[in-house]
């Protein structure tokens, strides 16, 4: 299905189209990476309801990103059982070894580097998800290990998928 | 040794499968719903059970679905709260990961009790295993005639929708949640009117969290005595806990409602790290105000918590250790509500943004001389004042840092700089 039948899909499910738009949204950044302007036009069109609801919700939901991320983003969370189990140290390790603060993109384009509110998976604290995988019992090691498997699969990703990422050199 | 009930199915290989859930007698209770009771009669088995909400609040499940109007003239729903941003809790998360049937059950159950041909599971975008799992296994249970129309042979249809939130935690409370459902910010409404009576789409809404409407099936298979009789009479049952922060053995537990908390913590989670004392536990997420180590003698249940000046909230069970600094405890449970606070509500918005920065300057051992006054001050600004629970239970929080661990506040204010660093 491309984007539009999916939107189409999901409003199915609502007997008022102001309630798809947040489904819409969530499929429409799969599909774009996020969510620039002229994308939030297309889905306020193709529910046909108000802009300014579509920009409304864009803006207030924090998974929402109108700004570009990079290929993986990396969101540690930082909330209390993760900072319990030292996750500052691992913010601190990330940062160095990226070379960026968080909130940061790699100039590659590979990383955004985020910290996030409790993830719901503090039995493994200290977690971090990248895309949609949960990474947990994080050490030092095991970040550099999975970095090291990001940039494996990165080497793999298809032109398109990184066009879609940051934009190198930001 | 306690049984477990929530639980049963989480070490069953493909447990999440329709039929593993169904070689373990899932289904059998809908069944039964539908063929021998009428919806009064499950509304009042659940009374009879005692079954409170696990969402966080611990209203009595029965009752609730008894104020949905009989005769609405309009179609009715059912809101499974799966938003679960409570930091320090993932019971919900587990049950619909390893066993999304249970939930799927209990959804229909209610549904039929409560007249409701559709439900919306609000579940948070971050999880997406849990949502993967959850429309695989609504899709199985169409697919075997447990959703759809005349399911089971009888009258009642019933469909469930999958509604991914997309990372704000005010999305947990129920009223911001239909916001949310609709389409909108999500924004805590006044109320009344109530969601039972004016909730989604301006008709009547139960809203439950996800373990409630996971014991549902049990309480009809095995009845309300036997739900009664697991744990304290006034708040019964099976009940997950969420065990994390520096305890040994982090996990999930499921044990009796009113379980001490001592022995939850010290005996099941294994206690603190080697070489570590307990210094504090939360009980029940970060809303619930923390208990120092002398207090942990209280049973696990909504009436012992709230009569020790805490609440169970949801279960969320974060052990804090003797090396960790209280003031950055309670400096990061206040950013998390500062960030969170959905700003309808000027107490809320503007006072945890004043207590942050006035944490912060403490924890830095920058702190004023009269500081503590001002974030007793700053607390009473906002106790009661604000639009929803949040704004209060981040004061509750702070209030019993403050209470319990004065002389830490102090030291960092006298010393100018963190005792711990
Ligand atoms: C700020 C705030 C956040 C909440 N978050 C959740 C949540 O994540 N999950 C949940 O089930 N209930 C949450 N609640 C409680 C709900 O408002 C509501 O009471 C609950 O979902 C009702 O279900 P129950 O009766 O089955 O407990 C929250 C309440 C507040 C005030
Ligand atoms: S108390 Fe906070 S979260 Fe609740 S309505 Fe007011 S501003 Fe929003
Ligand atoms: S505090 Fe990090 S996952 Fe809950």
């Amino acid at each position: 299905m491309n984007m539009r039948e999916q939107i189409e899909a999901a409003a199915a499910r609502y007997p008022d189209q102001r309630s798809a738009i947040m489904p819409a949204l969530l499929i429409a950044q799969k599909e774009h990476g996020h969510l620039p302007g002229p994308v939030l036009e297309e889905v306020s069109d193709i529910l046909g309801v108000e802009r300014v609801w579509v920009y409304e919700l864009a803006t207030f939901y924090t998974l929402f990103h109108t700004e570009p991320v990079g290929l993986f983003h990396l969101q540690l969370c930082d909330n209390l059982s993760c900072m319990l189990r030292r996750s500052e140290d691992l913010l601190r390790h990330l940062e160095t070894v990226l070379g960026i603060e968080k909130g940061g993109t790699t100039p590659d384009g590979l990383f955004t580097l985020s910290t996030v509110e409790c993830l719901g998976a503090c039995e493994m604290a200290p977690v971090m998800q990248v895309g949609d995988d949960y990474h947990g019992d994080l050490d030092i090691a095991r970040i550099d290990a999975l970095l090291d498997r990001l940039r494996a699969a990165a080497g793999q990703a298809t032109g398109a998928e990184l066009a879609a990422a940051a934009p190198p050199g930001e | 040794m306690f049984e477990p009930v929530l639980l049963k199915n989480m070490d069953v290989p493909d447990g999440h499968l329709l039929s593993s859930y169904e070689a373990g007698g899932g289904y059998q209770a809908l069944a039964k719903a539908l063929h021998e009771h009428t919806p009064d009669e499950i509304i009042d088995l659940v009374k009879e059970s005692n079954l409170r909400g696990r969402g966080g609040a611990g209203f009595p499940t029965g009752l609730k679905w008894s104020f949905v109007p009989k005769r609405a003239g309009k179609p009715k729903y059912l809101c499974c709260n799966a938003d679960e941003g409570e930091p320090g809790t993932f019971k919900d998360r587990i049950i619909m990961e390893r066993d999304p049937h249970q939930l799927i059950e209990g959804m229909a159950i209610g549904a039929y009790a409560i007249g409701a041909e559709t439900a919306y599971v609000y579940i948070r975008g971050e999880y997406v295993l849990a949502i993967q799992r959850l429309e695989q296994a609504i899709a199985e249970a169409h697919e075997k005639g447990y959703l759809g129309t005349r399911i089971l042979g009888s009258d009642f249809n019933f469909v469930v929708h999958i509604h991914c939130g997309a990372g704000a935690y005010i999305c947990g409370e129920e009223t911001a949640m239909l916001d949310s459902l609709e389409g909108k910010r999500a924004q805590p409404r006044l109320k009344p009117p109530f969601p039972a009576v004016e909730g989604l789409y301006a008709s009547p809404t139960v809203i439950n969290n996800v373990e409630t409407l996971a014991c549902v099936p049990h309480i009809v298979m095995r009845g309300p005595v036997w739900f009664r009789g697991i744990g304290p009479d006034k708040s019964p049952g099976p009940k997950l806990y969420c065990l994390s922060g520096q305890v040994r053995k982090p996990g999930l537990y499921e044990l009796p409602m009113g379980i001490p908390l001592r022995e939850l913590v010290e005996d099941h989670a294994g206690g603190p790290p080697p070489g570590r004392k307990i210094k504090a536990v939360i009980p029940g997420g970060v809303s619930a105000p923390l208990i120092p180590e002398h207090g942990l003698d209280v049973g696990m249940d909504f009436d012992s918590l709230a009569a020790a000046g805490s609440m169970l909230g949801s279960a969320g069970v974060i052990v804090v250790d003797d090396s960790t600094c209280m003031v950055k405890v309670a400096t990061r449970i206040i950013e998390f509500f500062h960030h969170e606070s959905c700003g309808k509500c000027t107490p809320c918005r503007e006072g945890l943004n004043w207590v942050v920065k006035v944490l912060r300057r403490v924890e830095a051992g920058q702190g004023a001389p009269d500081d503590l006054e001002q974030l007793e001050a700053l607390c009473k600004g906002i106790f009661g004042n604000t639009f929803c629970a949040l704004g209060d239970g981040a004061a509750m929080g702070l209030r019993a840092a403050l209470a319990h661990f004065e002389d830490e506040f102090g030291a960092h204010i006298e010393e100018r700089r963190c005792p711990f660093h």
